[in-house]
C-alpha cells in the first residue's frame, strides 16, 4: 500500500509541475509514502517542516489559493487536530464565503486508526469530524491499487480532500496498478456480492469484514460488502441499492460511535430505504472512549471479524 | 562545570536518580528490542542531567508537565519505577491502569501531569497549572519540559506572553537534544531557542544539559523568580539524544540522518559519567561507593520488571467507559 502511494505520489509530482509536498520530516519519510520524493525533485517542492501544524495547514491553503497544488502531510490523523483551526474555518470555508474567487487544491494526508498500542493520541478515527465540515472531501483508501488511484484523483481534485490512509495497514500487498489508474472521487466498490445483507465497511474495517464475509458464506449466509472509498462525497446510489435488494444493513466504522460515519449512513438508509428494511440497521464501531494503550483493551474495543459475526447473527433473527 | 559545595549525600542523591532513569532506560530499550512491550518507546538515555536537575529542585506540590520522551521525567520527579514499568507492560499495575503507556505515563499526587503525545501539548498546560499556583498563592511552580522540536509550536509564543504578561511561576524547559525527530535542530529552527523569550521580556537562560549541577543551579534560580512573583522564566538546556528517536527506527528509516563520530563524541560528554568523575575527583565518594548505587538502581529495575510481569493485563470485560467522566 505504501508503495502504491509512493509511486502515485512519484508521478503526481512528475505530472504537475505545479505540485508542492512539505510535511514533518517528508524528506527522509517515516512511512514510506514520501520515501526518495525529495533526490528527484528537490526542497523546493518536497521539503521538511519544523513542527508547527497550526502554519502548515493555514500554509497549505494560501499557497493552493496563490496558485499552487499542495499536498500536505500531517503524519498522525491526531496531529490534524493541532492544525485544525486553519482546517475547519479556512480550508473548507474559503470558497464558499468568497462566492468561488478561488479553488483550494490541496490534500491533508495522514495516517488514521488503531491496532497497535499506539494510545490515545495516535490512534483516532477522525473522520466524521472532517466529514461535517462540509467543504472538505474525505478519501479512505482500503486496498493499494485504491490507496493509488484514490491519490490521483484527490491530487487532482481542485477542493481540499482529506486523505486518510488505514494505519498499520501500509504493509498490505494487493496488484499494484498502472501509472495512470484513477479511481473517481465519489464511486463506491462493491467487494462481494449478496443477497441476505449488506455490510458497509470503511477503511482498515475492510479487511475484518472480508473475512465476515467469507465466513458467513460458509454458514449459508450471503452477504453484499461494500467499501465505500470516499465518504465525502459518498455514493449513497450505490449502498441504497444493495440495501432495497437485502433489506439488512450493517456498517463497519473505526470511528467511536456517537456521530460516526456509521451513524450517518444508518440515518440516510433509513430514510431512504425504509420500506425495503427487514431488520433494524446496526453499527459496529468503536465505544465512545480514548482509544487504550494495553493491547487486550485496545482490542476489545476496536471492531472485529467476531463482533461483526455476532451483529451478522443478531440482525437474522428478525424474520 | 558548575562550582558547588554541595554536601556528599546532595551529591549521590542527583546521582542515584540519574542512574535509575539510565537503568530503567536501558531495560526499556532491552525489551523493545526483544518485544516485551506493547507500543513503541522514546528514550531519554543521555538528557538524565536535565530532569534530575529540574526535578531535585520541586517537592509533590509543584507540577511538571513532559513529553512522549517523558520516563525520565517522571522518575525524577518521583514517580515509581514500578509503576512505570508496568505501565510501559500494558498492566492493569500501571500508573495508568495501562491505558496510558509509556507516551502518557502521569501521577498527579506527585505533581506529575504526565507525559505527552502531542509535541507541544505539555506547554499550555503547564502554563494552567502555573495560574493554578499563582491563585493559590502556595509557592509552587509549574515547569514544562519540551523539546527543540516542540519549541516550533505557536503555541510556545503564545505561553511566553501570557505568563509573562500575567506574572506566571512557569518555568519552561526547553531541551535542546540536537534533533526533531531525525531532522538536526537547524534545518528546522531559525535562530536561537532561548532568544525566544526575548520580545516578551521574559527571563531567559542557557545552561549545560550535560551538566547536573548546572542544570540544578539554573533552576533554583529560576524557581527563586517564580515564587517571588517575578514571573516565568525560559532555560534552554543543551543536550543530546544518544538512543534513536524512537526504538527501532532503524527497521524503518531509509538512511541515516546522523553518523557515528558525532553519538560518541556525545557518549564522551555523558552526563553520568562526567558526574561519577567529578564526585570521585572531589573526593565526594568512592567508586565503590558508586557501585552500591548503581546495583541498588540494578535491583530496583529487576523488582519492577518481575512486578510488571507477574501482573495481569487489564480486564477488557470491564466498564469500558469508566474513566471517561467522573
Ligand atoms: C503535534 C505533533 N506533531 C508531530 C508529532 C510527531 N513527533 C513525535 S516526537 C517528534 C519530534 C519531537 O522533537 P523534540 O520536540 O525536539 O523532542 P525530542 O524527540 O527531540 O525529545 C515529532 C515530530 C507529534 N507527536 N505531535
Amino acid at each position: 500500500m505504501i508503495q502504491a502511494i509512493n509511486e502515485a505520489l512519484d508521478g503526481e509530482m512528475q505530472r504537475d509541475k505545479k505540485l508542492i509536498l512539505f510535511g514533518e520530516d517528508v524528506e527522509i519519510s517515516l512511512f514510506g509514502d514520501t520515501k526518495g520524493l525529495v533526490d528527484k525533485y528537490g526542497t523546493d517542492r518536497i521539503r521538511n517542516t519544523p513542527i508547527s501544524e497550526t502554519v502548515m495547514s493555514g500554509m497549505a491553503v494560501g499557497a493552493a489559493a496563490a496558485g499552487f497544488n499542495v499536498v500536505c502531510h500531517m503524519m498522525f490523523g491526531n496531529f490534524m487536530y493541532t492544525g485544525f483551526d486553519s482546517i475547519a474555518n479556512q480550508a473548507s470555508k474559503l470558497r464558499y464565503m468568497t462566492a468561488g474567487q478561488i479553488s483550494l487544491p490541496i490534500v491533508y494526508m495522514s495516517v488514521f486508526g488503531g491496532g497497535r498500542s499506539a494510545a490515545a493520541q495516535h490512534s483516532d478515527a477522525m473522520h466524521p469530524l472532517f466529514m461535517n465540515l462540509g467543504g472538505l472531501k474525505v478519501v479512505t483508501p482500503s486496498s493499494p491499487m485504491d490507496a493509488a488511484g484514490l491519490l490521483r484523483a484527490s491530487i487532482r481534485d481542485p477542493n481540499p480532500v482529506i486523505y486518510l490512509q488505514a494505519a498499520g495497514r501500509g504493509g498490505e500487498l494487493g496488484e499494484v496498478p498502472d501509472e495512470e489508474f484513477i479511481v473517481e472521487l465519489g464511486k463506491a466498490a462493491v467487494l462481494r456480492n449478496g443477497e441476505d445483507l449488506t455490510i458497509v465497511a470503511i477503511g482498515a474495517m475492510v479487511r475484518p469484514a472480508l473475512r465476515s464475509v467469507d465466513f458467513q458464506k460458509t454458514e449459508g449466509v450471503s452477504i453484499e460488502l461494500i467499501d465505500p472509498r470516499t465518504l465525502v462525497p459518498l455514493d449513497k446510489e450505490m449502498i441504497f441499492k444493495s440495501v432495497r435488494k437485502t433489506g439488512r444493513l450493517i456498517i463497519v466504522d473505526e470511528a467511536r460511535d456517537t456521530c460516526s460515519a456509521a451513524s450517518h449512513i444508518a440515518a440516510l438508509c433509513a430514510e431512504e430505504c425504509f420500506s425495503a428494511l427487514k431488520a433494524p440497521i446496526k453499527r459496529v464501531t468503536v465505544n465512545d472512549i480514548a482509544i487504550p494503550y494495553s493491547p487486550p483493551l485496545e482490542k476489545n474495543v476496536l471492531p472485529n471479524e467476531k463482533r461483526i459475526n455476532n451483529t451478522v447473527s443478531e440482525i437474522l433473527k428478525f424474520a | 562545570m558548575a562550582d558547588t559545595n554541595f554536601s556528599n549525600d546532595q551529591m549521590l542523591k542527583l546521582y542515584e536518580s540519574m542512574l535509575r532513569i539510565r537503568k530503567v532506560e536501558e531495560q526499556l530499550a532491552k525489551d523493545s528490542k526483544e518485544g516485551n512491550i506493547p507500543g513503541a518507546v522514546h528514550l531519554y538515555i543521555g538528557q538524565e542531567a536535565v530532569a534530575v536537575g529540574v526535578c531535585s529542585q520541586l517537592n509533590d506540590k509543584d507540577w511538571i508537565a513532559s513529553t512522549h520522551r517523558g520516563h525520565g521525567h517522571f522518575l525524577a520527579k518521583g514517580g515509581e519505577t514500578r509503576l512505570l514499568m508496568a505501565e510501559v507492560y500494558g498492566r492493569d499495575t500501571g500508573i495508568c491502569r495501562g491505558r496510558g503507556g509509556s507516551m502518557h505515563v502521569a501521577d498527579f499526587s506527585k505533581g506529575i501531569i504526565g507525559a505527552n503525545g502531542i509535541v507541544g501539548g505539555g506547554i499550555s498546560i503547564t502554563t494552567g497549572a502555573g495560574l493554578a499556583s499563582k491563585l493559590t498563592n502556595d509557592g509552587s511552580v509549574a515547569v514544562a519540559f519540551f523539546g527543540d522540536g516542540a519549541a516550533n509550536q505557536g503555541v510556545l509564543a503564545e505561553a511566553l506572553n501570557i505568563s509573562t504578561l500575567w506574572q506566571l511561576p512557569v518555568i519552561f524547559v526547553c531541551e535542546n537534544n540536537g534533533f526533531s525527530e531525525f531532522s538536526p535542530t537547524n534545518t528546522v529552527t531559525a535562530g536561537n531557542i532561548v532568544d525566544r523569550a526575548k520580545p516578551y521580556g521574559t527571563a531567559c537562560e542557557t545552561v549545560d544539559g550535560n551538566d547536573v549541577i548546572a542544570v540544578w543551579q539554573c533552576a533554583e534560580r529560576a524557581k527563586l523568580r517564580a515564587s517571588r512573583g517575578d514571573g516565568p522564566t525560559l532555560i534552554e538546556a543543551h543536550t543530546y539524544r544518544q538512543r534513536g528517536h524512537v526504538e527501532a527506527e532503524a527497521s524503518f528509516l531509509s538512511k541515516n540522518y546522523r553518523d557515528s563520530q558525532e553519538i560518541e563524541g556525545w557518549v564522551s560528554k555523558d552526563p553520568i559519567t562526567l558526574f561519577e568523575k567529578r564526585i570521585v575527583d572531589a573526593g565526594q565518594a568512592k567508586i565503590e561507593d558508586l557501585q552500591v548505587i548503581s546495583r541498588a538502581m540494578e535491583a530496583e529495575v529487576n523488582e519492577a520488571v518481575e512486578f510488571a510481569e507477574k501482573s495481569p493485563y487489564p480486564d477488557p470485560g470491564g466498564n469500558e467507559q469508566q474513566y471517561m467522566f467522573t
